[in-house]
């Protein structure tokens, strides 16, 4: 009989082995779903995993995809140590979009330096801002962020594309339920020539690494980690708890309202309701298969990226259904999370007595 | 606006058609909370639900053979839930999630070939006399058998809760799951029982959309609602006879949106169609002030891993 | 077997063995219990009392050895197959649940419950026939320990055991309650129901049993009949070792340190205590023990001297300062320490590693963080300290918490707050699950922090460490606490009256605990 059995504390080697076996697990088990739909999976793999590589342009879009799946991932994982379940971050990706377009709009045609920055001031306020809602509810009023936030996200769908075919929409843009196309001061640099890759890939590096030093070396990182681990040791030490669902929801709203912000005046380039992605929901999976770990989530967002910017390529010329790959990020996040076992339990076999 | 154009029992129609799919889900979350597991799922659950009671009974024609698919579906996910929390300990919140995600890329996978068809596979109830009396009629007699069994449901969830013996296990599981284990009751499988038996309601629920409210396939046609019935198990209290009135009022906020926005009221439709969620978020918040009731409601175990030391 | 002479054995116990990873909790256990004899399993706590009644129960299968029951071969492979062949178990932790009625719950324990009528009669019925006083339609969670007791009681009882297994029955109970149970299970023996009674209390046992036997590190080290023994030579077959006389300490009190003063506090809903107008003032030099059964207010008055609950400004002071509404970490900047009983997962987080942990209470009063940000040098000196002179075992400083056993991390947790020089020191349960060695190392330190100018509140519900180690002596009951008097001039009687709510003033019998 196979038998689990508790370790005395976290397998450190597992804990990062783990995500590796998920990995491969998945590829696997995605081979095999691609072969029930008909396609060469051998090709199909290829295609997501080692295609994107090779071509100069898809390697820029990495840049591309994984700069929102990071930025978010990072807020989200601060929240997810400190047992914070932001899962609207997609909400906040929105509002920080719009509060952040609204603001380019706003200074339509006025050149000037200082635009960028204030839009992405704004679009973090924004994003904060929407995060704040579930964090207000949940401190003043106990109720559950996982269920306020997530239902955020579906009133800020609703709000962009109500605005987009309202106040924000393009005045010569023949009633499409678009906002004008951004000037150039609201644009955001390109990083590398005649690629879409955008400034925002450092901002979100910088991002990682800041994540780093206050999860390891920093008081509020001890809070975090504290939190999660163990809720009355952490009130025991002091930490007051509102404090800190206020700063992990407002902090991930803010990551992810910036990534609306880069999103917008980055690849798209305006206002239009299908600018939300799922990043915020992929990052989720970004998240966890990065460990809840700033260095890890930088990998994680890689991974992921890959798996958007090979998908693509497999959907036109394997002619892939896009849900597929869906399934397949939703098959990683399940591989992870079921051998997720091995970090804390010891397998070993038994015979039955 | 021409107020005139509303008919109450046509409304009141609508509002138990808009209902039922909720107080399915709803029902199987709430036994499967009461055993002490939280699981995040029902949207996934419902949507695979949804695909396969709709292209089952597209293929079939046959509204049992699409409704036994569909608690298949959902059970299939729970399973894979079930699994992963009860046997791989993993985080249910996390898991939850990922069912979620995961089963929102199945459905639209399965579902491609299905996109913008419809179908009509009828089970409306209908007793000569009886349907056609006037009011009364098509309100009592007038339903599809699936209304019928949603009410059903709640009173034989009602019962079993309260008035059964495995229904006693159940909520000691979920209220204390280290006693029940001492004494000897198999902690593990009720909580697979109960999380199964929510997959399948999921899943009738997402059939329900699919087969008779709409009637047709669309990708992410669930749009919340399974995010939905978790919140009406929190504003149920955990409460059977609540579960059923928390899904009527959140049908009922749908409808009344619906009809302004028929009405042709002179908002943009999208504010109006924000009134679900802003409900939802304002009767948890008024539900969960009470935090010292809350947490008497709450059954004491809910989402905490249970593995046995021997 | 000396305990069962005269009678046929009921239950007999062969060479059982029971290893967990890292440990043999049992090893060739042989016992037996004869019919209607009152049969005692002695031993410390970690002897391998509750994996031996667990075995018997069917929670857990024995590695080797076998059980008969009745001359038969006994393998119950989950406790509803025990139960079905006659035994009947009160758990130490009791297996209840609060938000289900006494009915629910007894039904719960039981193979073939009646239904919820007939179950309510026979309940009364029981209840009734043997002291028990219950009423079945309340919920479990507004009861008292005692009354929680009880259902586990009526529970086995409905069941006619043959062998009934009681685990450790009187930790939590006052002395008047515990003799209303002896008095049951001595009408129950004499019915010629065997009991199989856990405890490590000497003279309950002296008092109450026919037969004994003594476990030690999970082996039998003895059996005799209790009635011909002395309790020092009872214990010294547990221990292993001669007991040392409690030495008085010298006790000569200073300037006041805390004072409290009028402080209420409300019960968090649903089932907490209410603290009702607590005063006292402790002195340098102080040690107050707080005597009581559990649930009479002790965590809520941990929370309150922590900070984790505020409190009126004036109604706690440090010197003249109030400081009642300030948090845990403001009240360590000046002195006030707090060593909660819980120690993994509110004293310690499980998953940290010691380091960590140091950090957890010691941020500020041993510098461990400075400007928010981290010192881990400072940090792993300190951890560094305190396993050295409080001897915690671990294999090494960045091992997780839950990694170490009970009692070294108990240790390590009361060395962590004594280590930072506490002006007022509150310790609860400071030895609780921690062997003799170990417990001497705490209680010299508590000492050794009071004799240095501390005052010290030490929250107990073993009454012979605080008679041992306080200099004043108090009781909370129902949230409220006696006026300490000095621990010299305490009686048992005194306490034990105090205990059960009541007041010290009247005279009281109390024949069992010397008899």
């Amino acid at each position: 009989m196979l038998e689990l059995t508790r370790r005395r504390e976290a397998s450190k080697a597992m804990l990062w082995l783990t995500p590796v076996f998920a990995v491969i697990l998945t590829i696997v088990a995605g081979g095999l779903l691609f072969a029930l739909l008909g396609k060469d999976p051998v090709e199909a793999v290829r295609l997501i995993f080692v295609q994107p590589f090779l071509d100069p342009f898809s390697r820029t879009e990495l840049l591309v995809k994984g700069t929102p799946l990071v930025l978010i991932a990072i807020g989200l994982s601060l929240g997810f140590r400190a047992g914070v379940w932001n899962i609207g971050a997609e909400g906040q990706f929105i509002m920080g979009a719009l509060v952040g377009g609204a603001v380019a709009l706003a200074f339509y045609e006025i050149p000037g330096v200082w635009l960028l920055p204030l839009m992405c001031f704004a679009g973090m306020a924004g994003g904060a801002a929407w995060a704040m809602i579930p964090a207000i509810l949940r401190i003043r009023f106990n109720a559950n962020e996982i269920l306020v936030s997530l239902m955020l996200v579906y009133v800020a769908e609703l709000l962009l594309s109500a605005l987009v075919s309202g106040p924000l929409r393009d005045p010569d843009g023949f009633n499409f339920p678009e906002s004008r196309m951004f000037h150039d001061s609201a644009t955001l640099p390109i990083l590398i020539s005649g690629s879409r890759a955008h400034i925002g890939a450092a901002v979100a590096l910088g991002a990682v690494i800041a994540a780093y030093v206050l999860l390891e070396r920093h008081l509020f990182g001890f809070r975090i980690k504290l939190f999660g681990q163990a809720p009355r040791a952490a009130r025991f030490a002091g930490f007051s708890e509102a404090g800190l669902v206020a700063a992990c929801l407002g902090l991930g709203g803010a990551l992810a309202g910036l990534a609306g912000v880069f999103e917008a005046s980055g690849p798209v380039g305006q206002l239009v309701p299908a600018l939300p992605q799922g990043y915020g929901f992929t990052a989720i999976i970004v998240a966890f298969l990065g460990r809840l770990n700033p260095l890890g989530v930088l990998l994680a967002g890689a991974v992921m990226a890959l798996t958007y910017i090979g998908g693509e390529t497999a959907q036109i010329s394997m002619n892939l259904p896009a849900a597929a790959i869906n399934v397949f990020q939703g098959m990683l996040l399940f591989f992870l999370l079921g051998i997720d076992v091995l970090v804390n339990y010891r397998l070993r076999w038994r015979r039955a007595a | 606006m021409d107020l005139s154009a509303l008919d109450p029992v046509k409304l009141a129609l609508s509002l138990i058609i808009a209902a039922t799919p909720l107080l399915f889900a709803a029902l199987g979350e709430l036994i499967t909370e009461k055993s002490g597991v939280l699981n995040l799922g029902v949207e996934g659950m419902m949507i695979v639900g949804a695909i396969g009671g709709f292209a089952t009974g597209l293929n079939t024609g046959s509204l049992a053979l699409g409704v036994a698919a569909a608690a298949a579906a959902g059970m299939a996910l729970a399973a894979l839930f079930a699994l992963m929390t009860q046997y791989l300990m993993s985080n249910q919140v996390a898991t939850g999630l990922a069912l979620t995600l995961f089963g929102l890329g199945v459905a639209a996978l399965a579902g491609q070939d299905y996109a913008g068809k419809t179908l009509d596979v009828g089970g409306k109830l209908d007793i000569p006399g009886l349907t056609d009396l006037p009011v009364i009629g098509p309100l009592l007699f007038g339903h599809d058998a699936l209304v019928y069994l949603s009410l059903l449901m709640a009173v034989a969830v009602w019962r079993f809760l309260t008035r059964s013996r495995a229904g006693l296990v159940l909520r000691a599981v979920g209220e204390n799951h280290d006693a029940a284990h001492a004494i000897g009751y198999p902690v593990r499988l009720v909580r697979v029982g109960a999380i199964l038996f929510g997959g399948a309601m999921a899943g009738i629920g997402g059939a329900y959309l699919a087969l008779v409210q709409t009637p047709l396939w669309v990708e992410g046609m669930t749009a919340g609602r399974g995010w939905i019935a978790l919140a009406i198990v929190v504003f149920a209290a955990w409460r059977p006879w609540r579960a059923l009135l928390g899904a009527y009022l959140f049908g009922g906020v749908t409808i009344v949106q619906l009809n302004l926005q028929a009405l042709g009221v002179a908002i943009q439709s999208q504010y109006l169609s924000m009134a679900p969620y802003l409900v939802t978020i304002i009767v948890l918040a008024i539900i969960s002030a009470d935090r010292a009731r809350a947490r008497l409601d709450a059954p004491a175990c809910l989402g905490r891993p249970f593995h046995a030391a021997s | 077997m000396r305990g069962a002479e005269g009678k046929t054995a009921l239950f007999e116990a062969r060479g059982l063995r029971k290893a967990f990873p890292g440990v043999v909790a049992n090893d060739d256990v042989s016992f037996s219990v004869g019919r209607g004899e009152i049969h005692a399993l002695l031993g410390e706590n970690g002897a391998g009392k509750s994996t031996l009644v667990k075995m018997i129960y069917g929670v857990q299968r024995p590695d080797e050895g076998e059980m008969l029951l009745e001359g038969r071969p006994f393998a119950p492979r989950r406790p509803g197959e025990a139960r079905a062949a006659g035994i009947g178990m009160v758990f130490q932790h009791f297996s209840l649940f609060e938000a289900l009625t006494v009915a629910e719950n007894v039904s719960l324990g039981m193979n073939d419950a009646p239904p919820a009528r007939a179950l309510e009669r026979r309940i009364r019925e029981v209840s009734a026939a043997y002291g028990l006083p219950l009423e079945p339609g309340r919920h479990v969670g507004q009861l008292s320990v005692g009354e929680r007791q009880r259902i586990e009681i009526v529970r086995a009882l409905l069941q006619s055991p043959k062998l009934l297994i009681m685990d450790e029955p009187t930790s939590v109970l006052t002395p008047q309650e515990a003799e209303t149970m002896f008095g049951t299970l001595r009408k129950l023996a004499a019915e010629g129901v065997s009991i199989l009674y856990i405890s490590h209390k000497l003279e309950e046992i002296r008092a109450l049993c026919d037969g004994a036997t003594i476990l030690r590190g999970g082996k039998v080290t003895g059996r005799c009949d209790p009635r011909a023994e002395t309790a020092r030579g009872l214990a010294e077959m547990m221990i292993g070792r001669a007991l040392a006389a409690p030495a008085v300490a010298d006790w000569k009190p200073g300037a006041p340190k805390l004072s409290v003063e009028k402080l209420s506090v409300p019960g968090a809903p649903p089932f907490g205590v209410a603290l009702k107008d607590l005063s006292f003032t402790l002195r340098a030099g102080d040690i107050l023990g707080v005597a009581g059964v559990a649930g009479n207010g002790q965590d809520e008055l941990v929370a309150v001297m922590s900070g984790e609950t505020r409190a009126p400004s004036g109604a706690i002071r440090i010197g003249a300062q109030p400081i009642g509404h300030l948090g845990p970490d403001q009240r360590r900047a000046r002195g006030l320490l707090v060593a909660p009983e819980e120690r993994l997962g509110h004293a310690a987080a499980p998953d940290m590693s010691l380091v960590e942990n140091a950090i957890l209470t010691g941020r500020r009063r041993a510098g461990l963080a400075k400007q928010g940000f981290l010192r881990f040098g400072a940090a792993r000196r300190f951890a560094e300290g305190v396993v050295s002179r409080y001897g915690v075992k671990t294999a090494g400083l960045d091992h997780a918490a839950r990694s170490l056993s009970g009692g070294n991390l108990q240790k390590y947790v009361v060395g962590r707050e004594i280590e930072q020089k506490p002006e007022v020191f509150v310790v609860a349960q400071p030895t609780w699950g921690v062997d003799a060695g170990a417990a001497e190392v705490i209680r010299g330190a508590i000492r050794d922090l009071a004799k240095n100018g501390a005052a010290v509140m030490v929250i107990s519900q073993d009454l012979d460490e605080l008679m041992e180690l306080s200099t004043l002596l108090s009781v909370i009951a129902g949230g409220r606490l006696s006026f300490p008097i000095p621990t010299r001039e305490v009686t048992v009687e005194q306490i034990g009256l105090l205990m059960g709510g009541g007041s010290a003033a009247e005279p009281v019998e109390i024949g069992l605990l010397h008899a």
